[in-house]
């Protein structure tokens, strides 16, 4: 099974990022935490700071790392922001407890100390600190939970962690996957845990040997966590070409079939990079941290170059004018070039249940408008927010009942179970054909065309002209109702990416 | 030995310590009596700086106490008090040791000094020594406490109200644990207590204190028979007064003798 074989190398990643940013954390909380117990008029600001970090939804505070970080002209998509997320994440509870545990310490034992004729630093290391450990370990231990959980939100970011078993198993509909990535960490935090425990029993029983044993284990993850990255400095003669995916089953299957034909014609390693959150993929590719990934022309032209254009530009469309522009505006703004036209479109349709479609007579979105107001209208969590729906409303006049936002992965699902009664779908999906949907026809236009197509980063277009060569040949091989069942046979748990990939690629769909 | 000048201390418009002039003589035992409130424990606490004056001058065998870090003034004064606050994280040696081990004093030399004190206090050093301050009584804790007071072989030591919370018994018998080791060391003793019969029976010499003004100081005889204020009369007579009571009430029974068995 693939996914089993990327376990040991998303954990040691999951758990490098983890343990680099829980010391960090504890070093830096640590002190601070002895610092606002010194000058108390830094308590509320500091403490303050840090909750308001930690109401922070986790996955909110990596994604925000990703701009941040490139507003400052830092590399921001990977390991960095992932790293910095959770960083600040872990702060908290450390913090926290090294302050309660602190000033929970008996008055006398102070004075006692001073009495004794301890210097105040003396009186930190030999009484205060050993004093509050107890209460400076639990809240390490909480950290340590924590930064192991949300670390699998780091996926998002583009840094690969465990939570890609969790992401891409909850998109492709692999269960197993979702649950090996789940048990993992879950393992991952129960052992971080105990060996923190296991620490600080050794340290107040005096022993040697407890003491010893932990900290050999955590050596142990700690050199298991680095060896990937030593090596990889050790073995950076060829840098592989690094193929980035968003969080759908389609761009795991694309992502896989431009890292087989860049295998295949010019024998350059490759790697991929699953699950990246949709604007962070176009960021991450202009700024050289990805150099391939597929996008659609309706979302380069929408969102990407939307800046400049204003807001009104959704609206009918003829195709192959959107293709020449985001071609042309790609190249000139960012050095991007558009290596491949697939063949297919990816839109945004409006689907509904079969019954109801007969029931209703729904054939075209047209058709929708007297009805929409008795419906629920549910799609990912940009749609409603993008320019294309205002276009629609527009359009065909239309006003649903309720509008629900919800995961991609999971709207199919609601539309079969009537949570919702339609739902704007990807027009590829495998799940229109598994859960037999109907597919509005867009009959006024209102939806732009979003063909998909291979993009490079300005190195690859300047440093490798064979692999350009390669993948233009992907031009026009893949049309809709392929890419269709090609969907559908991973969605349906026929097969994973890497194997509809490898049949394609051997001419075999 | 220990001599304090004109020392007072306010903490806003509060006076805690009125312009206070004291000496205590080498090998003295002086103590500070008076009630709450009467500046005693103040007084105590600026001779090592756990407490700093407003005004004042106070000299340590001739030397001026600011004149160096407050630690190292500390580590040459032996201090205990009431709440004790004995270590809870250290065992019984450790906690005796640790002003040696402040000063750098080598493994071998702390473990005899610590055996030896815990002889003085009168207390079994191999049963106590590997214990943690959780597991003693409140007796043996006082003891303890005394003896991490002497550890580093301090020329002076100062006790604030240390016998308060102990049953009389015990009391007693540290009271005689304390007169015995200060004449034996020659030791110079800054003592605080509201306790006058532990003021008469440890004192030489007993200055009392009200509303941070000391009132008077001299042998416990002079001032019963010359008390400066009627406040010192009134404190001294409070233990006689009482005696009196509790024999009238066994003179009006029957003897104690008889009810022995």
């Amino acid at each position: 099974m693939e996914q089993l074989a990327l376990l040991p190398g998303r954990l040691t990643a999951h758990l490098g990022l983890t343990l680099v940013a829980l010391a960090l954390g504890v070093a830096v909380s640590v002190p601070l935490g002895v610092l606002v117990t010194r000058v108390r008029r830094l308590e509320a600001p500091v403490l303050g700071t840090a909750s308001v970090i930690q109401t922070i939804p986790s996955l909110a505070l990596l994604a925000f790392m990703v701009p941040a970080l490139a507003a400052l002209g830092a590399r921001s998509i990977g390991y960095v922001p992932a790293l910095i997320g959770l960083f600040l994440y872990s702060l908290l509870p450390v913090l926290r407890n090294t302050v309660a545990g602190l000033s929970a310490i008996d008055p006398a034992v102070l004075e006692a100390a001073d009495g004794v004729g301890m210097t105040p630093r003396e009186r930190l290391w030999r009484v205060e600190l050993p004093l509050a450990l107890p209460l400076i370990v639990a809240g390490v231990r909480t950290s340590a939970v924590w930064t192991v959980g949300t670390a699998t939100l780091s996926t998002p970011v583009g840094a690969p962690s465990l939570g890609d078993f969790i992401f891409s198993g909850l998109q492709t509909r692999n269960f197993t996957s979702v649950v090996v990535g789940c048990v993992a960490a879950a393992g991952l935090a129960l052992l971080l845990d105990g060996l923190v425990r296991g620490l600080l029993i050794g340290v107040e029983r005096r022993s040697r040997r407890v003491v010893g044993l932990c900290l050999g284990v955590f050596g142990l993850l700690a050199a298991l966590a680095a060896a990937p990255v030593v090596g990889g400095a050790l073995g950076r003669g060829t840098a592989p070409i690094v193929i980035g995916a968003k969080t759908f089953t389609e761009q795991y299957i694309l992502s896989r079939i431009v890292a087989g034909r860049i295998a295949e014609a010019t024998h350059r390693p490759t790697e991929t990079l699953d699950s990246l959150g949709s604007t962070v993929a176009f960021d991450a590719l202009r700024t050289g941290q990805i150099d391939v990934y597929v996008d659609y022309s309706g979302t380069l032209w929408a969102t990407v170059l939307a800046s400049n254009q204003g807001e009104a530009q959704a609206g009918p469309m003829d195709r192959a004018a959107v293709l020449r522009e985001v071609e042309q505006k790609l190249r000139e703004r960012y050095g991007v070039l558009v290596a491949a036209r697939l063949g297919f479109e990816n839109t945004y349709a409006l689907a509904v249940r079969r019954a109801d479609a007969e029931r209703l007579g729904l054939r075209r979105i047209s058709d929708l408008g007297r009805h929409a107001p008795g419906l629920k209208v549910g799609a990912d969590y940009e749609l409603f927010q993008r320019p294309e729906w205002r276009s629609i409303e527009r359009a065909y006049g239309l006003k649903f009942a309720e509008q629900r936002s919800m995961d991609p992965s999971l709207m199919y699902e609601a539309l079969k179970n009537g949570a919702v009664d339609v739902i704007g779908a990807f027009s590829t999906d495998g799940r229109i054909i598994s859960y037999d949907l109907v597919v509005l026809e867009d009959d006024r236009g209102a939806i732009p065309p979003y063909d998909a197509v291979v993009l490079a980063g300005p190195r690859l277009v300047r440093e490798h002209p064979e692999v350009i060569r390669a993948l233009a040949g992907l031009e026009g091989t893949i049309d809709a109702a392929k890419m269709r069942r090609m969907n559908a046979d991973v969605d349906e748990g026929k097969a994973v990416p890497a194997a509809v990939a490898e049949r394609f690629l051997q001419g075999r769909y | 030995m220990i001599e304090l000048l004109e020392v007072s201390k306010r903490y806003g418009d509060a006076v805690a310590v009125d312009r206070v002039s004291l000496r205590v003589e080498p090998g003295e035992l002086l103590v500070l009596l008076g009630g709450s409130g009467s500046g005693k424990t103040t007084t105590l606490k600026m001779v090592n700086r756990l407490i700093e004056p407003t005004s004042g001058r106070i000299r340590l065998a001739g030397k001026d106490v600011t004149a160096g870090p407050p630690h190292e003034l500390r580590r040459r004064i032996g201090y205990v008090f009431q709440r004790l606050g004995l270590f809870p994280h250290l065992t019984v040696a450790d906690n005796v040791g640790i002003t040696p081990a402040l000063l750098g004093w080598d493994a071998a030399r702390i473990r005899a000094r610590v055996d030896a004190l815990l002889e003085l206090v009168e207390l079994d050093p191999a049963q106590v020594r590997e214990r943690r301050p959780g597991a003693l009584s409140g007796g043996q804790a006082q003891r303890v406490a005394v003896a991490r007071a002497l550890a580093a072989e301090p020329p002076v030591l100062l006790f604030d109200e240390p016998f308060g919370a102990l049953d009389p018994i015990t009391r007693e018998s540290l009271q005689r644990a304390i007169a015995r080791i200060r004449r034996q060391l020659g030791l110079t003793v800054m003592f605080v207590t509201h306790d006058v019969v532990e003021a008469l029976v440890l004192g030489d010499r007993v200055a009392v204190m009200r509303h941070g003004r000391l009132l008077q100081v001299g042998g416990g005889q002079d001032l019963l028979r010359a008390p400066a204020d009627p406040y010192v009369e009134q404190i001294l007579r409070a233990p006689l007064e009482q005696a009196r009571a509790v024999t009238a009430l066994f003179g009006e029974s029957s003897a104690p003798e008889e009810t022995a068995p």
